[in-house]
């Protein structure tokens, strides 16, 4: 039982991370800070506003253990402007990062089957002119850099890729949440802790 | 981003005259105005052109707020950290902007990872040159980021207000922590319509106490109450929860040895029997050892640095590790935790004393005591009492120990000499002992124990600090000197940088590289700065020196020449499990 639980543990994988907080200038490298400290890259960053007005998500992704991104989450909850952060694998979450390709107009009206394109890879033009097309997509990272793959023989000039984006599938919003926040006491919240998960076999230790 | 939604605000609010219930006041006073609501006396500070201002407004505030001028802006923060450790109140700091406020970064730093409420007040350039490489212009908020709780840049005073109340709401709650306010020139300047002053006591982001969980209070209570060889180990947190008395009665209840950290030293007396000592890499025998035994630790407001736990994948591995704590980062940080009571330990600790039953384990009292026996053969015996003719640091300890009967607020530096202190040194009072734990603040002591003093005007602090450190910050006599501050600095002088020669003795083959320090003539340094003082070198000197040291009236420094090459033992060597402490 131990060892599952160590292993499970020390695999690093993709997470992603969100952190609802306050809108305040500097907050950002507060929370940027706790990664770097401690030398882990920080794969995607996207800030902007949540659905609740005056509230700032970030979605963070990093490739780490689950018990190091246990512990960076509690830092980052502990920061005085941040309200809640959570941690998702790739399987609790849907998420979607948006690319811009630029390629020469003469090149792909020549040489591509520009329908074919748009249609296979979910793409739309967002810009034609008469020198350059800029096309956007948005996807999994593979599905973006396929496209990628696809284009580069025609002379792709420039391509630039979000931040990745992520909704919580079991997530009910922050709404309900922030009420409780405004409740002046604490909440009911509760930090998980795996040993008192698996009560049973921790405690015939 | 966009800046905080109390600047929306402004724009209606600063050119509003003063009306029959409001002043127009500056932002300065603002600032003075908020320190007198919150209870501040003492303001430790160094002026400068970017604070200018606010000295300017402090100088009608002189009666009401009394400003000690220091040599450094690190021994501000340092002197506000003492202040903080023997009061319960929050240190305050002004230094300027530029060299100003990257002169408390050192002391930021310490207050962060020792969790001391300090809030440090900087000035800043205008706002309209924030960004252009402007005179004594740095990126003061950026800079100290890591190290504060929580910061916050002032560009418009209507803010102030509110801003210095939160700050002292965030500094002084939950987990304390320093707070810096970075103030513009312009704001401090400004005149605005003033409301008034009103407390911070909710943040609606922060959480400064956890929701204590019943369930796992009843589960702490039923593992202590099945345990056979339970353990507590303790630190600061009982202090800054102002636990000591709900602490003592549990333990008392449970029956069960305690032992402490380094800050969390002096919240249990010295003679409490149940006191089992000190933790660590220099800790006592029986506590380092008997961790690897018990079968039940239960960790209160302590945070497992690893200067206490040795080797993380040998440490406590038999034991069920109950962790008390307030900040719930904390649990499972370094050790891994069986049942987590996170809260304030002020409110689980009597909910936990409730529900266990009432015992007494004399057998396993007996093996630390066994421990400590074999301990006091090995080393404490020859440190308290030496045949060698050199002078030790332990009996200079032991013998102020008897003169002051352990009513002594002691001010430790870091080293050798902080160790000694901290293993022999007598306590019958909390808040007594003030050391730099986390950061090892060389230069610490000598501006700490100034705060000291004026935290605890009416005890005596005895400083004790080693040659090395003592030379970081000996400009801070200078304070001593203008404030007339009552202190006792007593320098143990071994003529090194003795910890960092103590390693290259026992793990670098000797190899003494730099750690031969030279020093001034310390008293005849005193008396310049008008401290008297004398230097002891002979045994039969030094109780009669220790008397004169205590009776003085007013500051003193006593010069002690101990042992060269004396070590601290036991130790944990760095790497090893704590069970692996060696007596030699």
């Amino acid at each position: 039982m131990q060892t599952t639980l160590k292993s499970k543990n020390m695999s690093k994988q993709e997470y992603t991370i969100t952190v609802y907080t306050e809108n305040h200038i500097g907050l950002l490298n507060r929370i940027a800070i706790i990664f770097s400290r401690r030398k882990i890259n920080i794969e995607s960053l996207n800030t902007s506003p949540s659905e609740v007005p005056g509230i700032h998500r970030f979605t963070i992704v990093i490739n780490e253990t689950e018990d190091v991104v246990k512990k960076l989450v509690r830092q980052v909850e502990k920061q005085v402007e941040v309200l809640k952060a959570y941690f998702n694998t790739n399987e609790e979450i849907v998420w979607q990062e948006l690319a811009l390709y630029k390629v020469p107009t003469d090149e792909i009206a020549e040489k591509v089957k520009v329908e074919r394109l748009l249609r296979e890879y979910g793409a739309r033009a967002v810009v034609i002119r008469k020198d350059y097309t800029i096309f956007e997509t948005s996807g999994h990272r593979e599905e973006t850099e396929r496209l990628v793959e696809v284009l580069e023989p025609y002379g792709l000039i420039e391509f630039v890729r979000s931040a990745r984006v992520a909704i919580i599938k079991a997530s009910h919003g922050f709404h309900e949440k922030l009420k409780e926040f405004e409740a002046l006491k604490p909440g009911s919240d509760i930090i998980e802790n795996e040993f008192l998960d698996k009560q049973e076999e921790v405690f015939t230790m | 981003m966009e800046t905080v939604s109390i600047k929306k605000e402004k724009a209606t609010a600063v050119p509003a005259p003063a009306t029959a219930e409001t002043v127009s006041i500056s932002g300065s006073e603002a600032v003075l105005k908020a320190f007198l609501a919150e209870g501040v006396e003492t303001v430790f500070g160094y002026p400068g052109g970017a604070i200018m201002p606010i000295y300017d407004a402090l100088y009608d505030y002189r009666d009401k707020l009394k400003h000690i001028l220091v040599r450094h802006e690190q021994g501000a923060v340092h002197a506000a950290q003492g202040f903080a450790r023997t009061s319960d109140k929050t240190g305050v700091v002004f230094a300027t902007s530029g060299p100003g406020a990257t002169n408390l970064v050192t002391g930021l730093a310490d207050a962060m990872i020792d969790s001391t409420p300090v809030v440090c007040i900087t000035g800043q350039v205008y706002a309209h040159l924030l960004g252009t490489d402007a005179f004594q212009e740095t990126d003061v908020i950026n800079i100290t980021t890591p190290v504060t709780k929580w910061n916050y840049q002032v560009t418009d005073a209507v803010e102030i207000p509110e801003v210095l109340a939160k700050a002292f709401y965030i500094a002084g709650s939950g987990r304390p922590g320093p707070v810096l306010i970075d103030i513009t020139k312009n704001a401090q300047l400004q005149k605005f319509d003033y409301k008034g002053y009103k407390k911070c006591e909710y943040i609606r982001s922060y959480r400064p106490k956890p929701i204590v969980r019943k369930e796992y209070i009843e589960q702490a209570a039923q593992l202590i109450n099945e345990a056979k060889k339970p353990f507590v180990i303790f630190g600061q947190g009982v202090i800054l929860g102002k636990a000591e008395k709900e602490f003592k009665a549990f333990i008392e209840k449970a029956g069960v040895p305690a032992a402490w950290t380094i800050l969390g030293l002096s919240a249990l007396p010295t003679d409490h029997p149940q006191n089992v000592g000190m933790l660590g890499m220099h800790g006592n025998y029986g506590p380092n050892v008997l961790t690897n035994e018990c079968d039940v630790l239960i960790a209160v407001g302590m945070r497992f640095d690893d200067r206490v736990t040795g080797r993380l994948d040998k440490y406590a591995k038999q034991a069920k590790i109950i962790h008390l704590d307030i900040d719930p980062a904390e649990i499972d940080k370094n050790v891994k935790t069986t049942v987590p009571v996170w809260g304030d330990c002020k409110e689980t600790l009597p909910m936990l004393t409730k529900l266990v039953e009432q015992k007494f384990y004399p057998q396993w009292l007996q093996q630390f005591k066994e421990y400590q026996q074999q301990e006091i053969d090995a080393c404490i015996h020859d440190e308290l009492h030496p045949t060698t003719e050199q002078l030790t640091m332990g009996e200079v300890i032991n013998v102020l120990n008897n003169l002051t009967d352990g009513n002594a607020v002691i001010v430790t530096d870091v080293g050798q000499h902080q160790m000694v202190a901290c293993r022999y040194a007598k306590f019958n009072e909390t808040k007594s002992n003030v050391t730099s734990g986390g950061l090892g603040t060389m230069g610490f002591a000598l501006p700490a124990c100034i705060g000291a003093k004026f935290g605890a005007p009416h005890r005596t602090v005895v400083a004790i600090i080693g040659d090395g450190g003592f030379q970081m910050t000996l400009q801070e006599l200078g304070t001593i000197m203008q404030a007339e501050v009552d202190v006792k600095i007593i320098i143990l002088n071994n003529e090194f940088l003795g910890m960092v020669r103590q390693w290259q003795q026992l793990f670098h083959d000797k190899r003494y590289s730099f750690v031969d320090i030279t020093s001034p003539d310390f008293v005849m340094l005193a008396k310049s700065y008008r401290i008297e003082g004398q230097k002891v070198t002979a045994r039969e000197n030094l109780k009669d020196a220790l008397t004169t040291m205590l009776n003085h009236k007013g500051s003193y420094l006593l010069e002690v020449m101990v042992g060269k090459e004396n070590n601290v033992f036991p130790m944990v060597p760095q790497g090893c499990s704590v069970s692996e402490i060696r007596l030699k």
